[in-house]
């Protein structure tokens, strides 16, 4: 088969051309794939932002808005739920363990996590993961401090560093609890979660700093300091919202239903992967609208190879009636010029992908410190395949219009050299 | 009127294209008879378009084997028609076109096609190079298209570069460094040789040469001409060679004024544009 190798030489010949078609797709391809690797990924690190909690349990509102503030710390919940009614959850006897949330405060943009102990041994993320720590322990005196590792890393914390918490979510002089400040006892290890967004402390110290700030100011004369705070009892009135681990799956519903009907207080309980997949499908608007945009850069991409073949195609009659001379058949002509843009697809797509996990290898930390993405470089997935195949049928449809020309072209033209 | 001429020829290669896609007709075996001329033209009619005005008229024409064969014509006298139609990319609509007793009207276009790349060499006026193929792909191509000449080739001088490397050095295109040049660096002498050791390459019975020595200034087409006869004779392949060059005729076995025989008579107002000779 003289034809492949004839489209190989003719593309050599023409390698200026050809390198530039090659690149436009091969940038293209990157990019589409790029756009799906990263579309995959925000997904995938999506979904795994909590894992192992069967249910997250708030004040009565809807379950995006309850996930937004709970887990992803966005927006402020409407109401909180009594430690009456969170003692009450924990007490059932299929819950295996509950991790309350308090939240409300601010540090320097991040935001302030009452908790317990439970947390750090009950949070898990990306399947099962569990919290550990980069540096120190967990907290253990009142006015202990665990950073996220981004609150860390921005603020530039190490241990043992004094911070002063803001009430609420701005930062002004007048609203912070700067007479109680608190000691930073541990930093977790990255997570790629808004867990490396929270500064975390205990919920007794949240309820100190809050003594004698009822009305959402210091009274003056009834705020404690630390010593007078450690002596009273700092048990919580009320929580923003708790998650839920349950001792089997199978009474995740009738749990479920049980908080939702609960008498005593508006209550709402959400299963987080539901809660999640309804939260993705808000996002997935935008998502699915950035891949459709790069394919489009790829259909240009292709574009500007059928303009590469259709202009080289009239400086080449003489070429084809050559060929035609010496006894190849129009078809030939035809696989000739199919066979040049099959190459450069192929070329291009293979220069996309090579493209693509160099720029991987290269962004991958630079994307996960600044968006905490991890983009992990894994073997291409069935859907990478997919498109890329699709682009390659592309490919050949586009080339599909220059070779029909040279076909058409060879037969009315014959022996005869239109110079 | 230019217009009514555009329209007319695109039309006409519309037709050609059409013609080209649908003759079918029953794909015999070719076998070269050992005997009998090389090329038989009977009663052939030839026109572009149903209703335009014959072409081509010949009633008969032969070409016996390794016969060196003149056909002079000026521009538009059907010469291209002629050669096209001996190559097998057209077919006559009356007629009978028969290359070493095989009629090419009765074959469909695959079939002529094969034919051409196992026995017809073929030279164009200029540019017969590929450009980006070095001097040897070249003068290999129909080599890659035909088993026939790849196997005649080899027969010849044992190894297929040997033979393209014999060839080229009987046409003076031996020095080394001048087979590494790229093609487009050769001079028009040059380039002709080289097509004339491709048109020869695996000893077609046929050659044909299209005004092969009208880029050629008067001595080197002379020498050109030397050449090609020899080669000819050594491989036995008869020659059919068109010019408007008259000069040149009394080189040649036999020549044949096409304006004469032709009896379409006003080929030129055919709608065909002039070759641009």
């Amino acid at each position: 088969m003289p034809i492949l190798r004839l489209a190989l030489l003719s593309l050599w010949n023409r390698r200026f051309t050809a390198l530039l078609t090659l690149l436009s797709i091969a940038l293209s391809v990157a990019l589409l794939l790029g756009v799906e690797r990263v579309r995959t990924e925000a997904r995938a690190s999506f979904a795994s932002t909590i894992s192992g909690t069967d249910l997250i349990v708030g004040a009565r509102s809807g379950p995006i808005q309850l996930l937004l503030y709970a887990v992803f710390r966005i927006g402020n919940p409407t109401n909180n739920i009594s430690w009456q009614s969170y003692q009450e959850i924990a007490a059932q006897p299929q819950v295996a363990w509950t991790v309350p949330l308090s939240l409300g405060d601010s540090h320097r943009g991040f935001r302030v996590l009452g908790t317990s102990l439970d947390y750090f041994e009950h949070y898990r993320y990306a399947r099962g993961r569990a919290l550990t720590f980069a540096r120190g322990q967990p907290f253990a005196d009142l006015y202990d401090a665990v950073l996220g590792a981004e609150v860390a890393r921005a603020l530039g914390y190490r241990l043992d560093d004094a911070i002063v918490i803001a009430h609420g979510a701005g930062d002004v002089t007048f609203a912070r609890h700067a007479d109680q400040p608190f000691r930073v006892a541990g930093i977790l290890a990255r997570t790629g979660t808004p867990v490396d967004r929270a500064v975390h402390v205990s919920l007794a110290a949240i309820e100190a700093i809050h003594i004698g700030w009822e009305g959402g100011a210091p009274m003056p004369g009834r705020t404690v300091t630390p010593d007078q705070a450690r002596r009273m009892d700092l048990t919580p009135t009320q929580i923003t919202a708790a998650l839920v681990g349950l001792k089997s799956r199978i009474a995740t519903f009738a749990m479920q239903r049980w908080i939702n009907a609960y008498r005593e207080e508006a209550l709402l309980a959400v299963l987080p992967g539901v809660a999640l997949s309804e939260l993705w499908s808000l996002v997935a608007v935008a998502e699915q609208a950035l891949l459709i945009v790069s394919g489009f850069v790829v259909l240009v991409g292709l574009i500007g190879m059928l303009t590469a073949l259709l202009i080289g195609l009239d400086e080449r009659r003489r070429e084809l009636a050559i060929l035609r001379s010496v006894g190849a058949r129009p078809w030939q002509v035809l696989a000739l010029i199919i066979g040049e843009a099959l190459l450069l697809t192929l070329l291009g797509l293979l220069t996309g992908v090579v493209l693509l996990y160099g720029l991987l290898a290269a962004g991958t930390v630079l994307v996960e410190g600044r968006f905490g993405l991890y983009l992990e470089l894994r073997v291409l997935s069935a859907q990478e395949w997919r498109l890329l195949t699709a682009v390659l049928a592309a490919g050949l449809l586009v080339g599909f219009i220059p070779a029909w020309r040279a076909y058409r072209m060879s037969l009315a033209d014959g022996l005869s050299l239109r110079v | 009127m230019p217009a009514r001429r555009l329209g007319r020829h695109l039309v006409a290669q519309w037709t050609r294209a059409r013609a080209a896609l649908t003759a079918t007709g029953p794909a015999v075996a070719v076998a070269a008879a050992p005997v009998g001329p090389v090329v038989a033209l009977r009663d052939l009619r030839f026109r572009w378009r149903p209703d335009e005005p014959e072409v081509l008229a010949l009633d008969q024409l032969q070409v016996a084997r390794g016969e060196h064969l003149f056909i002079a014509g000026p521009s538009g006298s059907g010469k291209s028609t002629l050669l096209g139609l001996l190559a097998g990319v057209n077919v006559p609509q009356q007629g009978s076109v028969q290359v070493l007793g095989q009629a090419l009207e009765g074959l469909d276009g695959a079939a002529r096609d094969r034919f051409r790349a196992r026995h017809i060499g073929y030279i164009f006026q200029m540019f017969n190079l590929i450009p980006y193929l070095s001097i040897l792909d070249n003068v290999l191509l129909p080599c890659r298209f035909s088993a026939r000449r790849r196997a005649r080739a080899r027969a010849r001088s044992g190894r297929l570069v040997a033979e393209a490397h014999r060839l080229l050095a009987h046409l003076d295109l031996a020095a080394p460094d001048l087979l590494s040049r790229p093609v487009t660096a050769l001079s028009v002498g040059q380039q002709q040789r080289v097509a004339a050791a491709r048109a020869l390459i695996g000893a077609p019975e046929l050659l044909i040469a299209d005004e092969p020595t009208s880029a050629l200034d008067s001595d080197r087409r002379q020498a050109f001409l030397r050449l090609l006869f020899d080669e000819c004779r050594a491989s036995g392949s008869a020659l059919i060679f068109v010019s408007h060059d008259t000069s040149l005729a009394g080189l040649f076995d036999r020549s044949l004024a096409l304006g004469a025989v032709n009896q379409a008579g006003s080929a030129t107002a055919a709608g065909r544009p002039a070759p641009a000779a």
